[in-house]
């Protein structure tokens, strides 16, 4: 370029002129085959060491995980041993869930590698260590929903994201699946990731199953991958998919699933069009069986079907029953086949599903919800984190995000577990705000929220045995009696999140025995 | 009743609750609960074990209950039976 | 009017989880049972069970069945002495052969009312016939006792009985359905057709439905509360029925009214059988919840 264009242009913005070969961010053109290049110039590391090493991870910093592969997962257990090896401490575990597999994590906050924890749920030898007061930090509990949000607004800042995949080319274009081959273990939708990826300071792939260039589709773009990683195996496939999910033959489930899906079609959201979210429970997947019958019966299809995808819903796409699947996470592995060979079968982020800030988010747009509950009080507050033994058991998943988003929630709950009676004065743990729940179904009557009174008409109007939470609440202490409270200590263990980070409740540490 | 054997009565399924009786030369009833549900039910789960045992008569016992979330009446019902069967009583007392 | 019989459930007397729940899947009765799904080891425990049960849990509008075991082994007694007591409405004899079962029966019951302080004939009586001579005696045994609300057909032990097995087709039971179901009309009481236990065979299951509704059955015994709904919905009325008995109802009403004993619908006069029949399909319609019962009454 001569000097003298070049400062005329300049008077109008910031130009400057091309030199050949000059700037190093440009890859040097390669003689190299496709072939040769993927195996030479690719993001692929010798080992998660070096990975570690490269990502300038320090002491105190905060790593993120996905809960795609469930009660399979190796990554976390793995990330940490070597984390721990390395000479970590005080990290911030960011989970989008942790599950029964990673009791190992339990050394890992004994000895300081891990002081925090951020994640939607806790099971198994964690969870109750962590109800009996193992951190010293309480556990923040997230919505997936409010977990995207907290990413994007920087509450959490991930420094290090380790996200298994189960596919990946050389430059780092990963997904939970791969059209290139069947891989060892595939997941099908890598929503929560999807997030991590977007926003973490540096992002680790992890694969068992590096595939050519290009990866498409991807759930993760390479754009967003700074290294990749191959083992030997990154889950257990068969505890990260169950074959299709069955139908339950529990009968108070069944009882539960019709009369929900009766609920449903007298609620007045019943129409062509409608959209349609179910939980993976026993009962709230039994619904979409007896819903599909007057979906039939009546000529009337959804729009879309959304969250956790079973092969249940699956089948109502296949049959033409609902045009179109967003899945942030596939529950089965007829799920993930579909999300592979289905082109309306889309992957979405957790953003795209459950923003609380996003007025187009999907749950925004859901006309029905269907959710399970461990406990409901007469106020409608849900809580789906704690067990009757006030011990951590679950996870919030998107239940907020989609009673909130949804015009109708609807609640589906046995009225007693074991001796268990599953509505109370006030649920151990508020995860759902009864303002934002509108029906609860259970196997013995139906309860509308009094702020919903128009349904509560129609659905009395159909000759549902609809009654009153507090009815109901009566119904099964006639049968069980009253339970005494459970003997809390002063620590708080676990910081329960609404959608906006802000807190709704506080889960105290579980005391030995009540005195009897 | 007085115990002769070890009486013994219910099942370790949901909704049971195993209760093995043994006489014992210590004065009183004495419970060892084990039950899914004894933060919430299980004073009232030791009321009505004592109260039925008094009922049948039966005074210095060693009782071992295994509650899987039996209903008072379930409790009622396990405790009158091993109460019967470990006395070899085969009279029972209907009202 | 007689109430409906359209499912018994059948509940295993030793098992508590199932006692607790058995009223919440709509069966129109639940049959506690004391014998064959007892083992001889645990008749006392099961019967205290049932005992307990029954007075302590709410079973709603579900008529309360026991079945004991017959008065010709060690627990017969002790059973009656038991359920009659706990407030059972009906008891149901087992392996019901002749009119004597029947009278002996009856006599045990009434002294345990009568020793209980119960109203003497509250508690009710149904026969089960499971072998040649039961069916063959089936018409003397439904006018053996006032008591008697009902006759029902015990499939597996009469098979046996008469050698032979069970079918799909259900050829075998053909004369003995037909026998028992005569019986039962013949004495005006309600006839109850035997356990279907293929639980995983629904298709099957609706089929020998069918098969009894048509035969004239009030109703069938059920081991699974899943086996309930396809009962009720093979029962159910159609809207056309339901139509054409609103009318009768409706012209009896106005007979009734006018002080007439003739009933008429569009100038045709109707008879007693025709009204009798509207009568139990609104019955069976507001059961179902097709129709709200306010709008009919039933009684006579």
């Amino acid at each position: 370029m001569n000097k003298r264009d070049m400062e005329y242009l300049n008077a109008y913005g910031n130009f400057h002129a091309y030199v050949p070969g000059e700037n190093p961010r440009i890859p040097k053109k390669s003689p190299l085959s496709l072939y040769e290049k993927q195996n030479k110039n690719n993001k692929i590391v010798k080992s998660l060491e070096e990975a570690v090493r490269l990502s300038g991870l320090k002491d105190g910093m905060t790593i993120s995980f996905h809960h795609h592969f469930r009660a399979g997962d190796y990554i976390v257990n793995m990330v940490l041993d070597t984390l721990a090896q390395m000479g970590f401490r005080n990290l911030t575990v960011a989970a989008s869930s942790l599950t029964t597999v990673h009791a190992p994590m339990i050394e890992h906050i004994k000895n300081g590698v891990v002081t925090g924890i951020e994640t939607s749920g806790l099971r198994g030898e964690l969870a109750t260590a962590i109800s009996h007061g193992l951190m010293e930090r309480p556990v923040v509990f997230r919505s997936h929903g409010g977990r995207a949000s907290a990413i994007m607004e920087h509450q959490i800042n991930i420094d290090v994201a380790f996200l298994g995949a189960s596919s990946c080319d050389p430059f780092g274009n990963a997904n939970g699946y791969s059209r290139s081959n069947t891989g060892k273990t595939a997941c099908g939708s890598l929503g929560y990731a999807k997030v991590d990826a977007n926003y973490a300071g540096k992002v680790i792939i992890i694969t068992d199953n590096i595939v050519d260039y290009p990866n498409t589709p991807f759930g993760i773009s390479q754009k967003l991958v700074d290294y990749i990683v191959k083992v030997d195996a990154i889950g257990n496939p068969q505890k990260i998919m169950s074959g299709a999910t069955r139908f339950t033959k529990n009968p108070h489930d069944l009882l539960i699933a019709e009369a929900a899906a009766k609920v449903i079609f007298h609620s007045g959201y019943f129409n062509d069009g409608f959209s349609l979210q179910t939980g993976s429970g026993g009962a709230a997947l039994a619904v979409t069986r007896f819903l599909r019958d007057y979906m039939v019966e009546h000529n009337v299809r959804a729009s879309y079907a959304l969250g956790g995808i079973t092969g249940a819903m699956v089948r109502l796409h296949e049959e033409g029953l609902i045009r179109k699947l967003l899945d942030v996470q596939s529950f089965d592995l007829d799920a993930a086949n579909s999300l592979k060979n289905n082109r309306f079968h889309a992957q979405i982020d957790a953003n795209y599903y459950a923003s609380p800030f996003n007025e187009g988010a999907a749950v925004n747009q859901l006309d029905i919800v269907v959710l399970s509950a461990l406990e409901i009080d007469v106020d409608f507050n849900v809580n789906v984190l704690t067990g009757s033994d006030g011990i951590i058991r679950g996870a919030i998943g998107g239940h907020p995000d989609t009673a909130g988003g949804a015009s109708l929630s609807i609640i589906v709950a046995p009225l007693l577990r074991g001796r268990m009676p599953t509505i109370m004065d006030r649920v151990n743990t508020i995860v759902t705000p009864g303002h934002t729940v509108d029906v609860l179904v259970t196997d013995q009557g139906v309860a509308v929220n009094p702020r919903r009174p128009e349904i509560a008409e129609r659905l009395k109007a159909a000759r549902l045995d609809v009654t009153t939470i507090d009815e109901l609440k009566a119904r099964a202490e006639r049968v069980v009696g009253v339970p005494e409270p459970l003997p809390f200590g002063e620590k708080i263990v676990g910081v329960v999140t609404y959608r906006d980070g802000s807190v709704i409740d506080v889960i105290h540490e579980i005391l030995d025995e009540n005195e009897c | 009743m007085q115990l002769i054997v070890a009486g013994i009565a219910g099942t370790m399924e949901s909704g049971d609750i195993l209760i093995e009786l043994e006489a014992t030369e210590q004065e009183g009833v004495h419970i060892d609960l084990d039950s899914t549900v004894s933060n919430q039910y299980g004073k009232q789960i030791k009321r009505v074990i004592t109260e039925t045992l008094k009922d049948c008569g039966i005074q210095n016992v060693y009782v071992k209950a295994v509650d899987k979330g039996a209903l008072d009446c379930t409790i009622r019902a396990r405790v009158t039976a091993a109460a019967h069967n470990g006395s070899k009583n085969e009279d029972f007392c209907w009202e | 009017m007689e109430r409906l019989r359209r499912t018994m459930l059948f509940v295993p007397g030793n098992n508590p989880g199932m006692l607790r729940d058995a009223h919440i899947y709509g069966a129109d009765s639940i049959l506690f049972d004391l014998e064959d799904s007892v083992s001889m080891g645990e008749k006392n425990a099961a019967r205290l069970l049932v005992y307990h049960s029954l007075k302590a849990i709410q079973y709603g509008n579900c008529e309360l069945v026991v079945r004991v075991n017959p008065l010709n082994t060690p627990y017969g007694r002790q059973d009656i002495e038991a359920v009659v007591r706990a407030g059972a409405q009906v008891i149901r004899l087992p392996k019901t052969e002749s009119v004597q079962d029947i009278l002996d029966m009856e006599l045990e019951i009434e002294r345990v009312e009568k020793e209980a302080g119960i109203p003497v004939g509250r508690t009710k009586l149904m026969a089960a016939v499971e072998s040649a001579l039961g069916v063959l005696n089936a018409q003397s045994i439904c006018v053996a006792s006032k008591r008697l609300i009902g006759i029902a057909i015990g499939a597996e032990d009469y098979c046996a009985n008469i050698k032979t097995q069970r079918t799909k087709e259900g050829l075998e039971l053909f004369f003995a359905r037909n026998m028992v179901l005569n019986a039962a009309r013949a004495a005006g009481i309600a006839a109850l057709d035997t356990v279907f236990s293929d639980v995983e065979d629904m298709d099957g299951f609706e089929t020998e439905v069918r098969l009894i509704k048509g035969l004239g059955f009030d109703g069938k015994s059920v081991i699974n509360p899943r086996q309930i709904g396809p009962v009720h919905r093979i029962f159910l009325p159609t809207e056309k029925e339901i139509t054409s008995a609103r009318r009768v109802i409706r012209a009896l009403r106005e007979a009734e009214a006018r002080g007439s004993g003739v009933v008429s619908v569009d100038g045709r006069m109707v008879d007693r059988p025709v009204v009798l029949r509207a009568q139990r399909i609104i019955q069976m319609a507001v059961a179902s919840n097709l129709i709200v019962d306010e709008e009919e009454m039933l009684d006579e």
